[in-house]
């Protein structure tokens, strides 16, 4: 019986263009021991919008921007950032941390924090200069903290930290900022000096990608959302994913629409 | 003056150079919060020093020299660092459990090996136990150079990475994102630290040298609010602590220089938690009981003013000491005017907590009088503002 011969399929390697995306991760996965927090997840993040990350508790938010930004190791999965490594676009991003993972009663000022933003600029070794502290009280002023600037940092409130690490963010003049629940435990007004910064930034044509908590306010302060638990369920504008059917995909059944209805969350 | 010896002058040079080494180094090991991996690194030093001797006399030299015995210390604390490294990442147990299984593993065999060691003919005079709480009465020109330049050389590394470290030992993730290695800076700082620990066998031994590492950085946090000031000010006091010890113990007869420089350095540090300025036991007491009566006197006043009993007797103990209210509780003529203070005080505050541009001013707790926050014409342009009724008077 003549055999046939296997037949090779001609493989076009399709040349996907990342340099389009801000950030882009294809086939990441991030594991904690033997239990995936995020699985294979391909994601894009839109250039000049802001991007919410939400899903439930556990659902690997926060892993997926440390793995992202290289924080934590990743098992598999690249990470191309305006196209290229980490490494080589590594200036144009700031990234603002959770707040939680910070011991407050830290020797430095609030000043001194905001100057750390400058690292890059300034070295191992680089005088600080006056130009670079009026800089840093400009990034102080943005967030309405330029008061506050000779203050220990574990003087503040919850909400006055975060702006200011918001404020250390903003000294990097970054192109893509990243944060981790920037909304978790501070007060309304900072929440929504918060947003207004970052919209800022937004119409300016910087990109932001958070980790967002809270469904009430999606809507109304993100363009764009991802929705995430451990896989990814779905990308897109806010309208169209943050719907119903997708939530209950996401947060596994048990969320009623109420609690995303702007009715029920007036005030 | 008190004329000292050719000996004493050079112990207390060479302690002074490695307090101020060590006060500078340690105070990025205690920022790290690893003050711990010190002591790890201190007792971890035993078994190489005892190898070294061995391996000394085993080729024929003087099993004595200084520099050979460091060098085998050194190496001998790097593998034991390695080994925390290695348990506390490879397995689930915790650094502080890695920490106390090293330490105690590497003493005895340490003990161990000096046990062996005072029983072979040439290792009598060895003197090996010296090093375990420092013995300066030999000190050599060439050992204190050898403390000087191993010394400078950690200070001026600690303070060529300061940034990298404080960063580091701040916010971590930040730190990593920022493009910092880490790691690198980790093994930098832990470097550092293993450098100051073997030049300071000589002087305070390998079981005190944590404390003048750990000591002069947690005095200092006691007086200033910047790392940068922290670790200068550790070296000056972890400096000042090694050159009065070694002073100390060569003016009075059999005292040994490691223990006192170590008690020294306690000393600075009571001093510093006791009276430091704002951060002190005893400022931070005063400030609580001033804080209370400032609380106590407004609550009073405000009472009195809207005619409410007043149920507390540290409260009206202290409107009476001030001469606010009579023995039977009632107002007096002072008292009246002070009610009003605090009435008008109290709706400028409730007006200042709603006020935009005043946040630094509201986030202040709101007992101490409006006045002595605020410009003059700010305040009038408050007083306007409840004239005009935007807040009701309480």
């Amino acid at each position: 019986m003549a055999v046939t011969p296997l037949k090779l399929v001609e493989t076009t390697k399709v040349a996907e263009d990342l340099n389009a995306w801000p950030l882009a991760v294809r086939g990441l996965t991030v594991s904690y021991g033997q239990k995936p927090a995020v699985f294979s997840v391909d994601a894009s993040f839109a250039p000049g919008k802001m991007t919410a990350i939400i899903g439930p508790n556990g659902a690997g938010k926060s892993t997926l921007l440390k793995a992202a930004l290289g924080v934590v190791k990743p098992l598999s999965g690249h990470v191309s950032v305006f196209g290229q490594s980490l490494d080589q676009q590594r200036h144009r991003v700031a990234y603002v941390p959770q707040r939680a993972s910070i011991d407050w009663d830290f020797p430095t000022r609030v000043l001194d924090v905001v100057l750390m933003g400058l690292y890059r600029e300034l070295g191992l070794l680089g005088w600080v200069r006056r130009a670079h502290r009026d800089r840093a009280m400009a990034c102080l002023t943005r967030v309405g903290m330029q008061d506050f600037a000779d203050r220990q940092i574990g003087q503040l409130s919850g909400g006055q930290q975060q702006r200011v690490f918001l404020a250390r963010a903003l000294a990097q003049d970054a192109d893509l900022y990243l944060l981790d629940e920037p909304f978790a435990g501070v007060d309304a007004a900072t929440e929504l000096a918060i947003i207004a910064v970052l919209k800022e930034l937004r119409d300016a044509g910087r990109t932001i990608v958070s980790v967002h908590h809270d469904l009430s306010t999606v809507a109304d302060y993100f363009d764009r959302a991802l929705l995430l638990n451990v896989r990814l369920v779905a990308e897109g504008p806010v309208d169209t994913v943050v719907t119903q059917d997708l939530l209950e995909q996401t947060y596994g059944g048990h969320l009623t629409m109420a609690r995303i209805d702007p009715q029920t969350v007036a005030g | 003056m008190i004329s000292l010896g050719y000996n004493a002058v050079l112990v207390a040079v060479g302690a002074g150079l490695l307090g101020i080494a060590a006060g500078v180094t340690g105070t990025f090991l205690f920022l790290r919060k690893r003050a711990l991996v010190g002591d790890a690194i201190a007792h971890a030093t035993l078994p190489g020093v005892g190898l070294a001797f061995l391996l000394m006399v085993l080729l024929g030299g003087d099993g004595r020299n200084l520099a050979g015995l460091l060098l085998g210390a050194g190496f001998s604390a790097a593998f034991g660092l390695y080994c925390v490294h290695l348990i506390s990442t490879r397995t689930r147990l915790a650094e502080d459990t890695a920490i106390g299984a090293v330490l105690s593993v590497f003493f005895g065999f340490g003990v161990l090996l000096l046990t062996v060691i005072q029983n072979v003919p040439s290792g009598r005079q060895a003197g090996l136990d010296g090093l375990l709480l420092g013995a300066t009465a030999g000190m050599l020109f060439a050992d204190a150079l050898l403390i000087a330049v191993g010394g400078a050389v950690a200070l001026f590394a600690s303070l060529a990475l300061s940034r990298a470290m404080v960063l580091v030992a701040f916010d971590e993730g930040y730190a990593r994102v920022a493009g910092l290695k880490v790691d690198w800076v980790d093994l930098a700082t832990m470097g550092l630290v293993l450098l100051v620990t073997v030049v300071g066998l000589k002087v305070v031994g390998l079981i005190l040298i944590v404390a003048l590492l750990i000591i002069p950085a947690v005095a200092a946090r006691f007086w200033t609010d910047r790392a940068g000031q922290v670790a200068v000010l550790a070296g000056a006091i972890g400096g000042a602590s090694g050159v009065i010890g070694a002073i100390w113990s060569a003016t009075v007869p059999d005292l040994p220089t490691g223990p006192i420089i170590v008690l020294v350095a306690f000393g600075i540090f009571a001093v510093s938690m006791l009276l430091a300025p704002r951060r002190g036991v005893l400022a931070a007491w005063l400030r609580h009981r001033q804080f209370q009566r400032q609380v106590h006197l407004r609550q009073g006043l405000l009472a009195l003013g809207s005619g409410q009993p007043i149920y507390e007797q540290l409260t009206l103990r202290l409107l009476q000491r001030a001469g606010l209210v009579r023995a039977d509780g009632v107002a007096t003529p002072a008292g009246e005017q002070a009610v009003a203070d605090a009435a008008r005080d109290e709706a400028r505050w409730a007006l200042v907590r709603r006020e935009k541009g005043l946040e630094a001013v509201a986030a202040r707790a709101g007992i101490d009088p409006l006045d002595s926050l605020l410009t003059p014409d700010q305040v009038a342009d408050l007083d306007r503002k409840i004239a005009n009724g935007e807040v009701a008077a309480p």
